[in-house]
């Protein structure tokens, strides 16, 4: 029933739609995929003013290589939707959603830290759960999970102060 | 050995009064419960700028749910809020469920929302016992403490172990509940009464508590909401958001239970949330215990669970099932869920990719207070130093979730 609310409001900017297991799936391009999330988040049809999760999925062998994911909530409506938006493997990136959903501004830097996806537009964007010199992003498929990182070396924290927050 | 040079550099003078300085209080502060670094930029006393860093109990959890079958990811699960690890299992075991599209047989439903609603009376008293111990009511800490081990007594006998139960699996629990587990859980319970009505008179109106709590780290319910905060941080801010209410998953819509809900947003609101849910907690493992029907605890489809251990050590069969099972691991067909559950600090949710190997290809785990430390800096802002303590432990940041 969602799927043809969003089918009816946004027409072919909808590439795919999926109802599996319960749960609405839809699927945008990048270009779109800010106009259509705000949309989300404002048009009192849809109120998904909840951004439950922001995440992605690499697969490497298919193109664009990484899913951008977005769990939606209304906490009004009470309804829920993935929203997925795809993202080439070549130079990862794609638009801040944190001027939407605060939430967006960790999640981003996570899914960033994580899978090196750049988010334009983000505030803040850098690593959070690694810390600055780590090489790599782990939880892409290509990054064996037993891999040693180089130790980090020690600085003086007055010569080389660290980088001010924002 | 020689003095670093920058000891003998001259220090150059400014004027305090519009100073701010830069102050890095952690990861190792014997105030805060966890490994985690404040990047404070003070007024004196007053917080300019908060500047949270996490991030220091980063043990690639969803890297290594992806290296192993899907039941070996039951232990993992129980790493993430290791103060009520009942309930993330449970969790990640109905995840797993939906993409079977099975569903677990109904006592153990009972049993996973019984063992979930003790892990999260649980967990709210660590969050509020060592809450008040930081603030200096140390009594009231160890009441609590007394209180959690009783329960953690009870989750002993029904799993095994404390801390790291590794009891769910999917399609099942692991053991069932002892024949006097009943009577057991009403003893505790009518201890829990007792310890909590003394730690309420100790805190719910003292002065100095209300002081320390009321109207510090406040959120409005639309910031709240815009931050992702759930559970009882976002009830708090009047946002009677509940999963189990919400989207119920398990048993939860049989049984009859409030959704306590702050005014404010402020920590004090938080502490009466956090208060009354386990009451609340309490009425749904009791209702859970009266209805629970007997019958298996645990699928009988042997493509998911394992077979008794007398057909494993007594027929070929058994044996090549059992043998299946554990190295290549239950084949779940591919696709993808999104299972949210109400953890003892908000929305947990886990978010599964199968390409339908025996292994998983994505494990997500949307960690509550995670977000809910994404939020902190701004609910310090223009408070105290001190105020940090109260406001992190209102949070109830676990580093195991928050950092995975």
């Amino acid at each position: 029933m969602l799927i043809e609310k969003l089918n009816a409001r946004f027409g072919p900017d909808i590439l795919a739609a999926e109802s599996a297991r319960g749960e609405e799936t839809i699927v945008v391009s990048r270009d779109r995929a800010m106009e259509i999330l705000g949309a989300l988040h404002s048009e009192p049809d849809f109120a998904f003013n909840f951004l439950s999760d922001l995440t992605a999925v690499d697969w490497p062998e298919r193109t664009p290589r990484f899913e951008v994911i977005y769990h939606l909530r209304s906490l009004t409506k009470g309804h829920c939707l993935r929203v997925k938006v795809g993202v080439d493997g070549t130079d990862p990136w794609a638009h801040s959603v944190a001027g939407i959903w605060k939430a967006a501004d960790w999640l981003e830097r996570e899914c960033f830290d994580m899978f090196g996806i750049r988010f334009e537009g983000h505030p803040d964007l850098r690593r959070i759960l690694m810390y600055d010199s780590f090489q790599g992003y782990p939880l892409r498929k290509d990054y064996p999970y037993q891999r040693r990182q180089p130790i980090v070396e020690e600085v003086d924290p007055i010569t080389h102060p660290r980088r001010p927050s924002r | 050995m020689a003095l670093p040079a920058r000891w003998s550099q001259k220090l150059e003078a400014s004027d305090p009064a519009d100073e701010v300085m830069e102050l890095q209080m952690g990861p190792s502060h014997p105030a805060s419960h966890g490994t985690i670094k404040f990047n404070l930029k003070v007024d004196g006393e007053r917080i300019a700028d908060c500047d949270v860093e996490v991030g220091y109990l980063h043990r690639g959890f969803e890297k290594m749910c992806e290296q192993g079958t899907w039941t070996q990811c039951f232990p993992y699960t129980d790493r993430l809020n290791y103060a009520s690890s009942c309930i993330n299992n449970a969790g990640f075991a109905i995840a797993v469920e939906r993409l079977l599209e099975v569903e677990a047989p109904e006592r153990c439903q009972h049993i996973r929302v019984i063992m979930s609603e003790i892990a999260r009376i649980a967990d709210h008293l660590t969050c509020l016992g060592m809450a008040a111990g930081e603030l200096g009511a140390q009594s009231v800490m160890f009441y609590m403490l007394e209180a959690r081990e009783m329960l953690y007594d009870l989750i002993e006998v029904a799993t095994g172990a404390r801390l790291t139960v590794t009891w769910c699996r999917v399609g099942g629990v692991s053991r069932d509940l002892p024949a006097d587990f009943g009577q057991r859980l009403k003893t505790a319970f009518t201890h829990l009464d007792a310890i909590l009505l003394d730690c309420d008179k100790l805190l719910t109106r003292n002065r100095v508590f209300i002081d320390r709590m009321a109207g510090i780290g406040m959120m409005s319910a639309e910031d709240a909401i815009s931050y992702g905060l759930s559970g009882p941080l976002l009830r708090a801010a009047g946002v009677a958001y509940d999963v189990r209410k919400a989207s119920p998953y398990l048993v939860y819509d049989r049984f009859e239970f409030e959704v306590p809900t702050g005014e404010r947003g402020d920590n004090y609101d938080r502490f009466e949330v956090r208060m009354r849910e386990m009451y609340e907690a309490r009425k749904i493992a009791e209702q859970a215990m009266a209805q629970i029907p007997d019958g298996p605890i645990a699928l009988e489809d042997h493509r998911i669970t394992l077979p008794p251990k007398d057909r494993v050590y007594n027929s070929i069969e058994g044996l090549m099932n059992h043998f299946k099972l554990i190295m290549e691991g239950i084949k779940v067909p591919a696709g993808e869920v999104y299972q949210a559950v109400e953890g003892a600090n908000g929305e947990l949710g886990f978010y599964v990719v199968s390409d339908g190997s025996g292994r998983p290809y994505r494990v997500r785990v949307r960690p509550p207070c995670f977000l809910g430390m994404g939020a902190l800096g701004q609910m310090l802002k223009g408070h105290m130093i001190a105020d940090i303590i109260a406001t992190f432990g209102m949070i109830n940041m676990i580093g195991g979730e928050c950092d995975r």
